[in-house]
C-alpha cells in the first residue's frame, strides 16, 4: 500500500508474451505457478500475498490477549480455535506465496524486522473483551467480503487459499457477532462496553479495504490481471450494507452521523473516512505498531529452541551415510 | 519437465525446514487432491503439520506428503507437443460414434 506511479510492465518483458499473457486472463485462465508471467505481476501478487499472510500471522496477537481472560469456558475455546485457523490462513498464503519463487524465510524475516506492511487494523488495542466481538464481526466480516472476490483472482494458487480460508471465515464471523449480541443484550455495562468497541472498531474497519480507488495505484493493475474483480469502493459499500442491518438488529449504533439510505443506489451511503489515520498506522504510528512488532518477534525468538530440537531430532533419526550403504 | 524453479537450488540455510507438498482424501471416495504445502524436518512431522494446516474440521481420511523437490511435473512448454499425441484422436470420444436416431445408448 505505497504511493507509487503505476508501472505496469518492466522493459525485460517481451509484449508479445505480455499480450499472450492478458489474452489468457482476459479468457478468464488461471495462472498457476510455472506459467509465464510479467516481473510486474509477480511483484505485485508476492506483494499483496505476503501482505495477506503476514495479516493473518499478526491478526492472532490481538484476539490471543485475550484467551486467558475469555469470560467462560466455551468463549475460550471458540477464542482458541478461531487464533488456530488465522495460524493456518497465514500458512495458506505464505504457501501460495511461495508458488512465486520467494522462501518462506525471507517473507518471516521482512515481517520481523519491520520492513514488510500488514494490515493497519492489527495496530489497534483490544481493550475490552467485546473488542474481540467487533474484531469477529467488523474485522472478519470485512475480511469475508474481501476474501470472496479474492478466490476467483487470476492467480490460481492464492484463489485455491482463498476458497480453502472463505469456508473457515464464517464461523469467526458468527462467534464475533454472537459475543456483540450477546453484550447488547445484556446489563448497562455490558451494553455500553458493546457499544464502545463499536464506536472504536468501525472506521478503521471501514479502512480495510484500503484507500479510494482514485487514490490506490496498486488497484489499476490487480483489476487489469484480475488479481482483483473488485475496486476497494465497490467492496467497502458492500461491507457497509452487509452491516447496517446486523448493528440495527442487536440495537447498537454505528458511529456514522451521516450514515443514511440511499433509495436510488439501494447503498448505505457513509461519512467521510480520515485517511491521514490510515497513512499514519500504515506507516507505523498507529496505537501498538511497535508491540504488535515486538510480541512477533519474541514468539519468533521464543520458539528458536523448538526449531533447533526438531532438527537434532530429525537429524539423529536420519540413517546415517555409513548405515544406510 | 523440470523439478519446480523453486526447489531446483535448493533451500537457504534457514529456511523453516524443507518444503513438502500436502495432498489430502477427502472422506467421501474421492481420489487425493492436492491441498498445499508445509515445511517440515521430517515425514512425520510433515505430516503431523498437515494435518494441524489442513484438515481441522474433518476435512481428510488420509494425508499424503511428498517432499516437494521430489515432485517432476510437466512444464507449460511442454504444453503443445506433450499433450498433442491426445487431441488427435477423437475415437477416443464417445462422441466419434454414430448411433440410429431416437435410441438411447446410456
Amino acid at each position: 500500500m505505497t504511493h507509487q506511479a503505476p508501472h505496469p510492465t518492466t522493459s525485460s518483458d517481451d509484449p508479445d508474451r505480455v499480450a499472450a499473457f492478458e489474452a489468457r486472463i482476459a479468457r478468464g485462465e488461471s495462472i498457476e505457478p510455472k506459467d509465464w508471467m510479467p516481473e510486474r505481476y509477480r511483484k505485485q501478487l508476492t506483494r499483496m500475498m505476503s501482505q495477506h499472510a503476514h495479516s493473518e500471522i499478526v491478526g492472532m496477537l490481538p484476539e490471543g490477549n485475550w484467551i486467558t481472560r475469555a469470560p467462560n469456558l466455551r468463549r475460550k475455546m471458540a477464542l482458541i480455535a478461531k487464533v488456530q485457523d488465522e495460524a493456518g490462513h497465514g500458512l495458506y498464503i505464505y504457501c501460495g506465496t511461495e508458488t512465486l519463487g520467494v522462501d518462506r524465510h525471507e517473507l518471516v524475516q521482512q515481517l520481523l524486522n519491520g520492513t514488510a506492511k500488514y494490515s493497519s487494523i492489527f495496530n489497534y488495542p483490544t481493550l475490552t473483551w467485546a473488542d474481540i466481538g467487533c474484531i469477529g464481526w467488523f474485522v472478519d466480516g470485512a475480511a469475508i467480503v474481501n476474501q470472496t472476490m479474492l478466490a476467483k483472482a487470476s492467480y490460481g494458487p492464492y484463489a485455491r487459499a482463498m476458497v480453502r480460508i472463505c469456508k473457515e471465515e464464517n464461523f469467526h464471523k458468527r462467534q464475533g457477532y454472537e459475543i456483540m449480541a450477546t453484550l447488547a443484550a445484556g446489563t448497562p455495562e455490558q451494553r455500553a462496553m458493546a457499544q464502545d468497541a463499536v464506536n472504536r472498531w468501525w472506521w478503521p474497519s471501514l479502512m480495510m479495504f484500503g484507500p479510494p480507488d482514485s487514490e490506490s495505484s496498486n488497484s489499476d493493475e490487480l483489476l487489469r490481471w484480475r488479481v482483483k474483480k473488485k475496486g476497494n469502493d465497490e467492496l467497502r459499500q458492500r461491507f457497509v450494507n452487509l452491516t447496517v442491518p446486523q448493528a440495527t438488529a442487536i440495537n447498537v449504533v454505528l458511529p456514522d452521523p451521516d450514515l443514511k439510505y440511499d433509495e436510488a443506489s439501494e447503498n448505505w451511503t457513509f461519512g467521510a473516512i480520515d485517511w491521514d489515520e490510515f497513512w499514519r498506522v500504515v506507516k507505523g504510528d498507529g496505537p501498538c505498531n511497535r508491540e504488535r512488532l515486538a510480541a512477533r518477534n519474541k514468539a519468533h525468538d521464543d520458539g528458536e529452541w523448538v526449531r533447533v530440537a526438531a532438527a537434532a531430532h530429525a537429524a539423529k533419526r536420519k540413517p546415517s551415510a555409513s548405515e544406510a550403504a | 519437465m523440470t523439478k519446480p524453479p523453486d526447489e531446483a537450488s535448493g533451500p537457504p540455510a534457514d529456511s523453516q525446514w524443507p518444503l513438502w507438498e500436502v495432498f489430502l482424501q477427502p472422506p467421501k471416495g474421492e481420489a487425493h487432491e492436492h491441498a498445499g504445502s508445509v515445511h517440515a524436518v521430517s515425514a512425520e512431522h510433515a505430516l503431523q503439520n498437515a494435518r494441524d494446516v489442513y484438515a481441522r474440521r474433518g476435512e481428510a481420511v488420509s494425508i499424503w506428503v511428498v517432499p516437494s523437490a521430489e515432485i517432476t511435473a510437466s512444464t507449460p512448454e511442454d504444453m503443445g507437443p506433450f499433450f498433442d499425441p491426445g487431441n488427435d484422436k477423437p475415437y477416443r470420444h464417445p462422441q466419434f460414434y454414430k448411433v440410429p436416431r431416437g435410441v438411447r445408448v446410456f
